[in-house]
């Protein structure tokens, strides 16, 4: 299903179930290096749980399969392991953390990365200058940066807190998990920048999303239709516009 | 290779959950063992006491036999064999040395492990610009070491141990000891009136802010031995200190008492900040010896606006039994109670403040945060009272806790008593655990569990950690992951 380029992330008959309930029935998915995939489907069809499950959240099962980033099997490391590895997940619901700062989260966020991978720590003052630079690509006041975790942060607040949490831990592998719902038009061509900023050569990112509206700032190499825990369908960015039109049930 | 360095880590945290656990072989000189008149005359006489002094304790023994041991709080231990407990236990080499050269050199390498500088250069080499911090050194019953007194001295600050000020400065001691925690305020207050050996003065004369930290690093080291020492910290007029206290000892199966008293006192426009990082051995994972600390502290705001602050971060002891307070006479005079404790294993902590208004327009602020894992048991006990004279008076308490495992309890018990229709009391507490949703955004961003338990442990305490003075604030936080080691997952 990729394209030309090495694989990535590798999805291989991926099984996985909440309780009695089965949600992902097979789900099969490559993603190569400098490729943007975008993941559409209803409510319900198991596009958040895909996320979950590649990021290694407690509570789900699964019965089969098989998932790599950069050929390492993923289903074996821990969730912290995972992020180690450069997979980045962009919550749909961004989580507060009260009384941690934004700036201590994310510099112990990003020393324990380092520390994963045998590197150095950054040091107090080239952090605060890397990340003063990502807060202003993300047009984010500097106060921002002070207030703890997401607290009292609006919807598109806490968005873009995501984008600048991408663009300082720099991962190889981002999934975002609807980072487009909730944005006005501006904050939404503002998480777009964010995005089209990090994909690179040698990045790879996963879009989940229910609209077409964040791919006309984004422009994905493929589009996937997700219905009932499985892929029906995937195609170029044409796809994503034949859904707007047509809607789930006939394009499937 | 990285199987071996696992299993280090692992042998490291199974080990060294407490770092301070190890004990110091030193020769000392012990006071009979258990307690009665003989006893107390035995430790007057090693101090060297006036007449005053000793009819003072005897006095106090007297009511303590008189008294009953309080059963209220919601900790439970044995019972406690008070003729099991040496009452006086002294290094023999540090009887009233001159300089560090004297003190047995086994104890300076137990200071040194403990990084406590007692020696003023390694202080003034360490950090450029890192502030001066004076320190008094308890081991077991005495001060061996009190540094910066002569730079204190210039500007008039008095700071030496509590014995040494009854022989230097009896017209202060005299006249404050005993003024705030009178001798028979409680049964574990009145047993130290009677056994005290030693502890830490200081005095403040009126208009100096004085020029550092001061602090005492109290280390109890012998065997089936209680600490039993008194503070005396007095403020006068426009005056100002910071004042630290610490506390280690070794891992010992059997418990030992720490019975101590503090008493402080603030006259107008004067403000003492008390903080304290208590880190007595909590005993083992199985509940097996520890410190149990019962610990009398209240402070006298004597005069118009002052300010007593109490900041307290209580991570050890077996047992803690520890109600630091503030007696609000004086006009406008602020009280404040910043607390956190953990309790870990078979911990059990029943702490709190009293907040007693007396002046009119005075206030308190009491936050708490209690955190509580494997077993523990955590307890918030706390009074505001308003008497019928104090007009305008204005309280606010928040009390939150924090729960990380399934089998500790965390109790929150607020009396309040308001005799005057004029005040404001406002009173909030919380209950709640770190969630899943919590744990996992700190994972997927990379934190191992450990460091996002601290870390979100750590947020839950800012507002009580960000009133510690800097240099302490650092050791405090590591203090607070260490003591949840292990406790999740």
């Amino acid at each position: 299903m990729s394209g030309n380029n090495k694989a990535m992330l590798v999805v291989k008959g991926l099984h996985a179930r909440v309780g009695d309930v089965e949600i992902l029935k097979g789900i099969d998915l490559e993603i190569g290096a400098g490729e943007t995939h975008a993941i559409m489907g209803p409510n319900g069809a198991g596009k958040s749980t895909l996320a979950n499950v590649l990021c290694g959240r407690p509570g789900y099962e699964i019965t089969a399969g098989e998932v790599s980033l950069n050929g390492k099997d993923l289903l074996a490391l821990a969730p912290h392991e995972r992020a180690g590895e450069g997979l980045f997940l962009g919550f749909q619901y961004p989580v507060e953390i009260p009384g941690v700062s934004n700036m201590n989260f994310l510099r112990t966020a990003l020393n324990s990365l380092k520390k994963y991978r045998g590197e150095e720590e950054m040091d107090a003052a080239s952090f605060l200058k890397m990340l003063r630079a990502a807060a202003a690509d993300l047009k984010m006041a500097p106060e921002m940066l002070k207030r703890a975790v997401n607290q009292d942060f609006s919807g598109g607040e806490k968005k873009r807190n995501e984008m600048l949490q991408m663009a300082v831990l720099d991962p190889i592998m981002a999934v975002l998990d609807e980072t487009d719902s909730g944005l006005d038009i501006d904050a939404l061509k503002i998480v777009a920048d964010g995005i089209n900023a990090f994909r690179g050569p040698e990045k790879a990112v996963l879009l989940i999303t229910h609209y077409q509206r964040l791919l006309d700032y984004v422009v994905p190499d493929q589009v996937h239709v997700m219905i009932d825990g499985r892929i029906v369908r995937s195609g170029d960015k044409e796809l994503a516009k034949e859904l707007e039109e047509k809607g789930y049930a006939e394009v499937a | 290779m990285a199987a071996s360095v696992e299993t280090r880590e692992q042998v490291r945290q199974a080990t060294e959950e407490y770092r301070f656990g190890f004990s110091t072989d030193v020769e000392s000189e012990f006071a009979p063992l258990g307690l009665n008149e003989e006893v107390i005359r035995f430790i007057s006489a090693k101090k060297n006491d006036p007449k005053w002094l000793l009819d003072w304790r005897l006095k106090a023994y007297g009511i303590w036999l008189e008294q009953e041991e309080p059963t209220w709080a919601l900790v439970e231990y044995p019972e406690i064999d008070y003729q099991g407990i040496y009452y006086y236990a002294a290094p023999k080499s540090v009887e009233g040395p001159d300089s560090l050269d004297e003190i047995d050199p086994e104890i300076l390498r137990t200071y040194e492990k403990l990084g406590i500088p007692l020696r003023e250069q390694e202080v003034l080499a360490g950090v450029k610009g890192a502030p001066k911090i004076a320190v008094d050194a308890v081991f077991d019953s005495v001060s061996v070491a009190t540094t910066f007194r002569k730079e204190l001295e210039s500007a008039g600050v008095i700071f030496m141990p509590i014995s040494e000020a009854v022989q230097a400065h009896p017209e202060l001691v005299r006249k404050y000891l005993g003024s705030v925690v009178p001798m028979r305020d409680n049964f574990f207050a009145t047993l130290n009136a009677a056994v005290f050996s030693d502890g830490t003065f200081v005095y403040i004369p009126k208009g100096v802010r004085c020029p550092m930290e001061l602090s005492t690093y109290f280390r109890i080291n012998a065997q089936n031995t209680g600490q039993f020492e008194r503070t005396l910290i007095i403020a006068e007029e426009g005056s100002y200190v910071s004042y630290l206290e610490g506390c280690t000892a070794p891992m010992r199966d059997e418990n030992q008492l720490h019975a101590a008293v503090v008493e402080l006192i603030v006259m107008d426009d004067a403000e003492i900040k008390y903080s304290t990082v208590q880190n007595w051995y909590p005993g083992d994972k199985n509940g097996k010896g520890g410190i149990y600390n019962f610990v009398t502290k209240r402070g006298l705001c004597q005069g118009r606006n002052s300010k007593i602050s109490w900041t307290q971060v209580e991570t050890g002891s077996a047992i803690t039994w520890k109600y630091p307070s503030c007696v609000l006479k004086g006009e406008n005079s602020v009280g404040e109670f910043y607390s956190v404790a953990v309790t870990n294993n078979f911990q059990q902590a029943d702490t709190g403040t009293k907040m007693i208004h007396i002046g009119k327009g005075s206030r308190s602020t009491i936050i708490s945060k209690g955190i509580s894992t494997g077993h523990s048991s955590n307890s918030y006990r706390g009074l505001v009272r308003v008497l019928a004279g104090a007009d305008n008076v204005r309280n606010f308490t928040q009390c939150d806790s924090l729960l990380l495992s399934d089998q500790c309890s965390a109790n929150t018990v607020p009396y309040i008593e308001v005799s005057n229709p004029t005040a404001q009391i406002e009173h909030e507490a919380t209950t709640s655990r770190i969630s899943d949703d919590q744990l996992f955004y700190c994972l997927q961003r990379g934190l191992s569990e450990e460091d996002a338990v601290a870390l979100i442990v750590n947020g839950f305490c800012r507002e009580v950690m960000k009133q510690l003075p800097m240099e302490f604030a650092v050791e405090a936080q590591k203090l607070l992951g260490i003591s949840l080691e292990g406790s999740v997952g």
